[in-house]
């Protein structure tokens, strides 16, 4: 299904932008604009390189004038805290030279015919959004500059925007851009080959730091998340699911749930088996009440007899011992470059280590939560999806409706990190409101949440270092078993992909003369989904924890030993040493967005320098390093531990240095890094899943647990690299540099290797 | 089964017995609400299902995240998992009612420095330190701490919840920004 392909584009292709008049009726139906005004859409196409256009897609961006003035962008992303609801609309307004204190934001509807992918997933909304941005702000401050010149009667080049206005320079006339729109909308829109984007020195907010639009709402409890959606007449549902994925209800008995004042209906669910998909809910009993409490209560006294189905013995302790032995084996070779076996026979010294990364569940403070009502043929949602398309088509097939008789609005997102790409839960809400013909709200509750979540897979690694003679590290062999993202669409798949082994070990940056790749099978028993930077958690781990144990075995400094490594300035692809593949590159041309060795040792120096790094520290305490690029953005970590007598670890101080391009919105960057590193820090020291009988074990925030305030990295230091590079993804890049460099701080605090994550001292 | 074992069991224990309905008048924000729900119905269903209040939020259902606190009388409770037969005559305050617009200091230093990122949890971040600052207007850092570990962020926004209620307790703070 195209709509869960976070990391692919087609390739050798370039996005061009088109902008149009939307002045036509047709178009005013775009959610939340007012009629009238100056209405201008962006298309985007994609071309060849020579910019020959090859595929029309279809508008993605609507921006409005009023006669009144005020500017409406609308925001075609979803919001789940990364601001993209505040980044992507003031690009727009600062190439127009808008007023942002009358910009007014509406948050799309989910439809591709209006705004093209609209799926919010791989950090890759600014990077693929920021050119049209500018263009469309660009087009319509040219055409409101061309109407206000021809009133002037004096030449458009002397005319320019500035708060809302047009200003001519020589005598000091300025208009209001209301008083503008209509003859504005009378003129040709420039072509964007007519325009001319501000110079970088004009910027009046981008590289500099604007607070999130919905800053109000959410601190007076006015925002609304999918878990606040209300329509008339709206009953709530809770679902028993099965505890075991593949499995199915049986049978039940209700009577004691219906004893419960404020149940209305019962109504059983059925699941797909399996495979369990990425988009189709699990099977199960329903419970539709009156209210939640009502609906909590009955679905807990429903009587079930399952199915448990194929994965009803599946054990996630004993797949890690399977695992275990599974790494020591010949594997499916995915890299390979020189000749690892020579490198090892004339190795001087040999590090050879096994690392183990658990389950990890979302755990979004908002539990999924969505709102159907169905009349006759039609269905219109409310919720807090990242993928608002994908819920669309997914509730068309579930009902067997027309795609464009399904609705998806989009509410703010209590927290997503790919959870949220799943449509299950509205399908869900969907389905129970055609059975039920009530308006229906699905809300899922912490334990359902943390018991069915398409969860971030276990991981099995083990990576061989060699040392030769000359003290050079020779050869780098890492193996690799993990359930793949695949495997919940295809139950028979059972080795990572490509895409997944492109985050973080196929793409191994070092210069080693000897680089080995290989995967071994990993049958998956879970629903396995993405989480904040998918398998470059385990990934960077593994090799960047090894890579501090090379640097001591060369008795050198981590940072000297991985700028060494890193070797000559150059772009690198390692597309000749991927075996029947090229490198992902997180869906972009590797032309377009190389891998630039430069920009990695940059931020190196950098964190090093602002860190203090190789400065002295008390006795159990340490600095720890790791260095990782991800959705294309290059991230230098440096963590500051100290661990007590009774292994007790405290993080004072946590240093980012990091080149995403040019930065957009300076505090959103900074605060993506501090969440990131509190993100990494619960993954490192907190949380885990298990599964016996093929149920989790862990329930809620006292079983899964995530990090809480008195033990979070005191201080996140985040140092941007000035650059007008192309803007690259800051939503995923901070988390995977900060475990490994937590665990080497460690080590260089006790002497203590981490293997196994989370960590545990007395292990 | 893995649902019987949830959450805290006396509580929960106690819910599967009693069905019964009852009517409660209840203060919420200076305001008389009358309800007629199940007598174990947890506050925040009461106020976000039954009053429409949904400034407060749920998270885990049993008092694990902080997401869901209210002040009763001056105290900051998880109205998850206090039932609405509790509450009595006692004034419930939710987010809706802490100040006029918006304008208690918290919600000032929350604006100034730019605190939430997807936002679900700081309302009750905020009711949780509002009601710190109203039995000791001047916390150490130490004590914002041991207050605010009750409340989960997932986007982890901590240094900027601690900066904030640092500056309004003119104490100093150690968050980054």
């Amino acid at each position: 299904m195209k709509i869960f392909a976070p990391f692919q584009k087609k390739k050798n292709e370039n996005i061009a932008t088109e902008v149009f008049s939307a002045s036509r009726r047709d178009f005013l139906k775009v959610g939340g604009l007012l009629t009238g005004g100056l209405v201008l859409g962006v298309s985007f196409f994609s071309c060849n390189e020579k910019g020959k256009k090859i595929v029309s897609i279809a508008p993605n961006v609507y921006l409005q004038i009023g006669s009144d003035g005020k500017v409406t962008i609308v925001a075609h992303r979803s919001e789940m805290g990364q601001g993209i609801r505040t980044s992507l609309p003031l690009i727009v307004a600062d190439e127009l030279g808008a007023d942002w204190n009358t910009v007014r934001i509406v948050q799309a509807e989910g439809d591709e015919k209006k705004y093209g992918n609209q799926n919010t997933d791989g950090s890759f909304s600014i990077r693929q959004f920021y050119k049209p941005m500018r263009e469309a702000g660009a087009v319509a401050r040219l055409l409101l500059i061309r109407a206000a010149a021809q009133r002037w009667k004096v030449p458009a080049e002397e005319c320019d925007t500035e708060k809302g206005q047009v200003v001519h320079k020589g005598s000091g006339k300025k208009l209001n851009f209301g008083e503008l729109v209509e003859a504005a909308k009378s003129l040709p829109v420039p072509a964007v080959s007519e325009i001319k984007l501000k110079d970088n020195s004009k910027f009046n907010m981008i590289g500099k730091e604007t607070p999130i639009v919905d800053l109000h709402d959410i601190i007076t409890g006015k925002a609304v998340f999918g878990i606040d959606a209300v329509t008339d007449g709206m009953k709530i549902a809770v679902i028993k699911r099965c505890p075991v994925v593949g499995g199915a209800v049986k049978s039940f008995d209700d009577t004691k749930a219906r004893a419960i004042p404020g149940v209305i209906k019962v109504i059983a669910i059925k699941g797909p088996g399996l495979p369990a998909t990425l988009s189709k809910p699990l099977s199960g009993v329903a419970v539709i009440a009156e209210n939640t409490w009502a609906a909590i209560k009955a679905r807990d006294l429903l009587e079930v007899e399952w199915d448990l189905g194929p994965n009803a013995g599946y054990d996630s302790a004993k797949q890690i011992e399977t695992l275990k032995q599974e790494v020591t084996k010949n594997g499916t070779v995915r890299r390979k470059r020189g000749n690892f076996q020579a490198a090892k026979a004339a190795a001087k010294k040999v590090i050879d280590h096994t690392y183990v990364a658990p389950y990890l569940a979302h755990a979004t403070l908002e539990p999924p939560a969505a709102l159907a009502v169905v009349k006759n043929d039609s269905c219109e949602i409310w919720a807090c999806t990242q993928n608002p398309q994908g819920a669309r088509e997914a509730v068309a097939e579930a009902l067997a409706f027309q795609v464009d008789k399904v609705k998806v609005n989009v509410t703010l997102l209590g927290g997503a990190f790919g959870r949220k790409s799943k449509p299950d839960f509205i399908v869900e809400a969907a389905l129970l409101a055609k059975e039920s013909g009530f308006p229906v709200k699905v809300q899922w509750t912490r334990e359902d949440d943390i018991h069915h979540d398409y969860f971030h897979a276990l991981s099995v690694q083990r990576i061989v270092a060699t040392i030769d003679n000359q003290n050079k590290l020779s050869g780098w062999d890492h193996h690799i078993a993990y359930p793949s993202i695949s495997a919940t669409e295809d139950s028979a798949v059972v080795q990572p992909s490509d895409g997944e082994l492109g985050l973080g070990a196929t793409d191994f940056p070092y210069d080693v003369p000897a680089i080995n790749v290989e995967t071994h099978d990993a049958k998956a028993h879970l629903r396995i989904g993405w989480l904040r930077s998918v398998r470059n958690i385990p990934q960077a781990f593994a090799a960047a924890t090894m890579m501090d144990e090379v640097a001591e075995a060369r008795g050198m400094d981590p940072v000297s030993n991985a700028l060494e490594l890193l070797g000559e300035d150059r772009n690198i692809t390692f597309n000749d040493e991927l075996v029947k593949t090229t490198y992902p590159n997180y869906g972009e041309d590797i032309a377009s967005y190389p891998w630039e060795i430069a920009r990695m040792k940059e931020v190196i120096r950098r964190v090093a320098k602002e860190s203090g790094w190789g400065k002295d520290l008390p006795k159990g305490s340490g600095l720890g390093f790791a260095a990782h690029k991800s959705f294309l953005t290059y991230v230098a970590c440096v963590v500051e531990v100290m661990v007590d007598t009774n292994n007790k670890i405290t993080i004072p101080n946590v240093y980012y240095a990091v080149d995403c391009g040019l930065a957009v919105n300076v505090d959103r960057i900074r605060s993506q890094f501090e969440g990131g590193a509190q993100f990494s820090a619960s993954l490192a020291l907190k949380s885990m899943i298990t599964v016996k009988n093929g149920q989790v074990e862990q329930n809620n925030f006292d079983g899964y647990q995530i990090i809480r305030m008195p033990e979070s990295p005191g201080q996140i230091h985040v140092h941007i690299v000035e650059s007008t590079a192309k803007p690259t993804g800051i939503g995923e890049p901070p988390v995977p540099p900060f475990t490994p460099a937590l665990c080497n701080a460690i080590y260089k605090a006790t002497g203590k290797r981490i293997y196994t994550l989370p960590i545990d001292m007395n292990a | 089964m893995v649902f019987a074992e949830c959450g805290n069991p006396t509580f929960y224990c106690a819910t599967f017995k009693r069905n019964i309905m009852a009517k409660y008048s209840i203060q919420v924000n200076g305001k008389k609400h009358e309800v007629d729900v199940l007598e174990d119905m947890p506050l925040l269903w009461v106020l976000r299902d039954v009053i429409g209040l949904k400034g407060t939020k749920f998270g885990c259902g049993k008092a694990l995240c902080g997401a869901c606190t209210v002040h009763l009388n001056d105290d900051a409770i998880r109205s998850c998992s206090y039932p609405i037969s509790s509450v009595g005559d006692a004034r419930i305050t939710t987010i809706e009612g802490l100040s006029e617009d918006g304008d208690h200091p918290l919600q000032q230093a929350w604006e100034k420095f730019v605190v939430p990122q997807c936002g679900y949890c700081q309302t009750g971040q905020i009711m949780n330190a509002a009601a710190l600052l109203k039995r000791n207007a001047h916390p150490s850092g130490q004590e914002i701490e041991q207050t605010m570990q009750g409340n989960l962020c997932r986007c982890g926004t901590y240094n900027r919840i601690k900066a904030a209620i640092s500056a309004v307790a003119g104490t100093s703070s150690s968050a980054s920004k």
